[in-house]
């Protein structure tokens, strides 16, 4: 009983100690909630976007094989793929049509892909979230392609996709067989590449090297490769990023021991009153530690907040200078609500620990000393 | 009763800027009485009431409190005989807490709280239910009628009000020595002398009192009991000793 309506005086003092030096916490808690900000921000974006590759993949055929002419990539004979299915431990090969679209007319980048079950028919197509953005189309709209041979023809807009990967459907095209061999002029004994399901996984690298054996010129990817790609493009990017924040967190560190560890002629003789009327020294800490706790939680879920909504809500508008390039239709995706609890606790580690410490030690210090100085001031 | 033996205090010891302010004091402060340090400026008043305010710590000496407190084995922290100078911090805390009450000179009161959370403060480590604890702020405010000014922030008060508030706090935790410095330092003398009425009733109430001054209405005054005169951080030979 004793020991709770103590923590509430304590608790009450703290928070009144607070309110009175208004200017002072709320400089602090601003600027530590937009570090917190940018941090989260950085961490959520760049594990969603891992995540998001995950997904994709998840689809993804365990192994692709696309055939390379003088290094570059080129259609690959579908008669391939009936050599490789009699490779022993591979389930299906299927052949798989795709391609790159630029269209002038918007000016935007659009991938182009043959599903294994197209339902919408000749003549229509399924377009991202992003291309309805960028055309400024809805279904039922037409949407006008140059073909291989110049001319124009057009497909009905059937359906706008809605997918759980966003950023990876966001460009996207979904059109019929015939279409795109018509669009692209591409023979039927060909494809873009072609698709493999294995039986065991730990066959992979084993199949992989059969078929550039058979076929040398053939490039087999395995889907590990794949993942590993993405990573090295998001790393490289979050890297960038890292160098900001690190240079946001180095002036917040100072800021922070600053304002958290240079106690004031005010707070020192404050402490020292308190002990001479009789706080132990644990009070006292046990008021900074809440002190801490207070703006530093404060500014820890106020920073994470704002973060999710940035990341999340409005599809990181303010990495976009950073981050445009990597795909033309940037600022039109919205990524998939995720969140680490491994990334939180980093956070967390990272930034209400050590301000609290800060808060506490020279608190701690000045508690320590005999307190016989209040009375000459 | 408060015993001083051989008490020195050494400042910055072994430092170039060493210096000796209280150079082996030997003497008794009677309980339920008023006494005063009386002596010029810098001769150790201050000093000596914050040795045996356990606010500091003799460089050599000794300190024995011999209160009715600490006679009853429940609440005796265990020191024997009284002897202080060499207990732990915690318990030089507790005894701040609970058997002196302090009213400072410059008052100390702290800015931003009103006068009845100040009052409140020395008491908050005991934890005690806030109900029972307010009442008893109030009633103290009152006794010194400041109890109109319980909720207005101290920095708005004025020097008699913010001392009558640092009373009140002294008091708060029902010590038994009150310790004072300078206490009429800031007061007009219709008002020092009405701080000396309170200081007599507290003394009727079986308060030990200390009291550090320089001030004539506080060391010639009847309700004092022994004046311990000091110079240059020694005792200087009785001048008064007041009977009653
Ligand atoms: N922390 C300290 N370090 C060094 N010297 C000190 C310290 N505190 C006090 N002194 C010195 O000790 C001497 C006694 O000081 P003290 O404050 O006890 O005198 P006082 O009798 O209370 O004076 P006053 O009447 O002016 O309040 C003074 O010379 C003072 O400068
Ligand atoms: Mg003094």
């Amino acid at each position: 009983m004793r020991w709770f309506a103590k923590q509430r005086y304590v608790i009450d003092f703290t928070l009144s100690s607070l309110l009175r030096r208004k200017g002072k916490n709320t400089a602090l808690v601003l600027v530590y909630t937009l570090v917190v900000f940018m941090l989260a921000s950085t961490m959520f974006f760049t594990y969603a976007i891992k995540k998001e590759a995950v997904i994709v993949l998840d689809n993804a055929p365990d192994i692709v094989v696309q055939r390379l002419v003088a290094g570059r990539h080129d259609l690959i004979p579908i008669s391939y793929g009936d050599r490789i299915q009699k490779i022993k431990g591979v389930n299906s090969v299927k052949p798989k049509l795709w391609g790159y679209y630029f269209d002038s007319i918007f000016g935007a980048n659009y991938t182009l892909i043959v599903p294994e079950d197209f339902p919408h028919g000749r003549g229509n197509i399924a377009i991202g979230y992003g291309v309805a953005k960028v055309s400024t189309s809805q279904v039922d709209y037409i949407l006008p392609f140059w073909d291989h041979k110049g001319s124009m023809t057009s497909f009905t807009i059937k359906e706008i996709l809605s997918s759980e990967s966003e950023l990876v459907s966001s460009d996207l095209i979904l059109i019929s067989e015939d279409d795109f061999r018509m669009l692209f002029g591409i023979p039927m004994e060909y494809a873009t590449n072609l698709a493999l399901k294995v039986r065991n996984k730990k066959e992979l690298p084993v199949i992989a090297a059969k078929i550039k054996k058979i076929f040398p010129d053939t490039r087999p990817i395995i889907k590990d490769e794949l993942l590993r790609t993405y990573d090295s493009v998001f790393n490289w990017r979050s890297g960038l990023l890292l160098i900001i924040l690190s240079s946001a967190v180095l002036a917040f560190i100072i800021f922070a021991w600053d304002k958290a560890s240079g106690l004031s002629a005010e707070e020192r003789k404050e402490i020292g009153i308190l002990k001479a009327i009789g706080w132990e020294t644990s009070d006292v800490i046990l008021m900074k530690f809440w002190e801490g706790t207070v703006i530093s939680l404060t500014s820890f879920l106020a920073g994470l907040l704002l973060a999710y909504g940035h990341v999340f809500f409005s599809s990181s508008i303010l990495f976009e200078p950073v981050l445009k390039g990597w795909a033309v239709i940037y600022p039109k995706f919205r990524l998939v609500p995720f969140i680490d609890p491994y990334q939180i606790a980093i956070l967390f580690f990272l930034s209400v620990v050590p301000y609290t410490v800060a808060t506490i030690v020279p608190s701690w210090r000045a508690a320590t000393v005999d307190p016989d100085s209040v009375m000459r001031t | 009763m408060i015993e001083l033996d051989n008490i020195k205090k050494v400042f910055n010891l072994g430092k170039p800027n060493e210096f000796t302010a209280i150079h082996g004091i030997t003497l008794e402060i009677p309980a339920k009485s008023v006494t005063v340090l009386q002596g010029p400026s810098g001769s150790g008043k201050t000093t000596l009431l914050s040795l045996i305010g356990c606010m500091a710590r003799p460089t050599a000496g000794r300190i024995k409190l011999k209160l009715a407190r600490h006679h009853d084995s429940s609440a005796n922290p265990g020191f024997p005989g009284g002897e202080i100078t060499s207990l732990p911090e915690r318990f030089l805390t507790e005894i701040r807490r609970n058997d002196f009450g302090f009213i400072f000179q410059h008052y100390n009161l702290i800015k931003g709280l009103t006068a009845l959370e100040n009052v409140m403060l020395p008491a908050y480590p005991e934890g005690e239910p806030h109900g029972e604890l307010q009442q008893r702020a109030i009633a103290l405010l009152d006794l010194f009628n400041i109890v109109d000014k319980a909720d207005a922030r101290v920095e708005y008060l004025s020097g008699g009000e913010s001392q009558r508030v640092s009373i009140a706090r002294a008091l708060i935790n029902n010590p038994s020595v009150i310790i004072a410095d300078e206490p009429t330092a800031h007061l007009d003398t219709g008002l020092s002398l009405e701080f000396m009425e309170i200081l007599q009733n507290l003394r009727n109430q079986g308060k030990t009192v200390v009291v550090a001054s320089h001030d004539p209405i506080v060391y010639e005054n009847k309700i004092v009991d022994t004046v311990i005169a000091l110079r240059d951080g020694r005792v200087e030979p009785p001048l008064t000793h007041m009977e009653h």
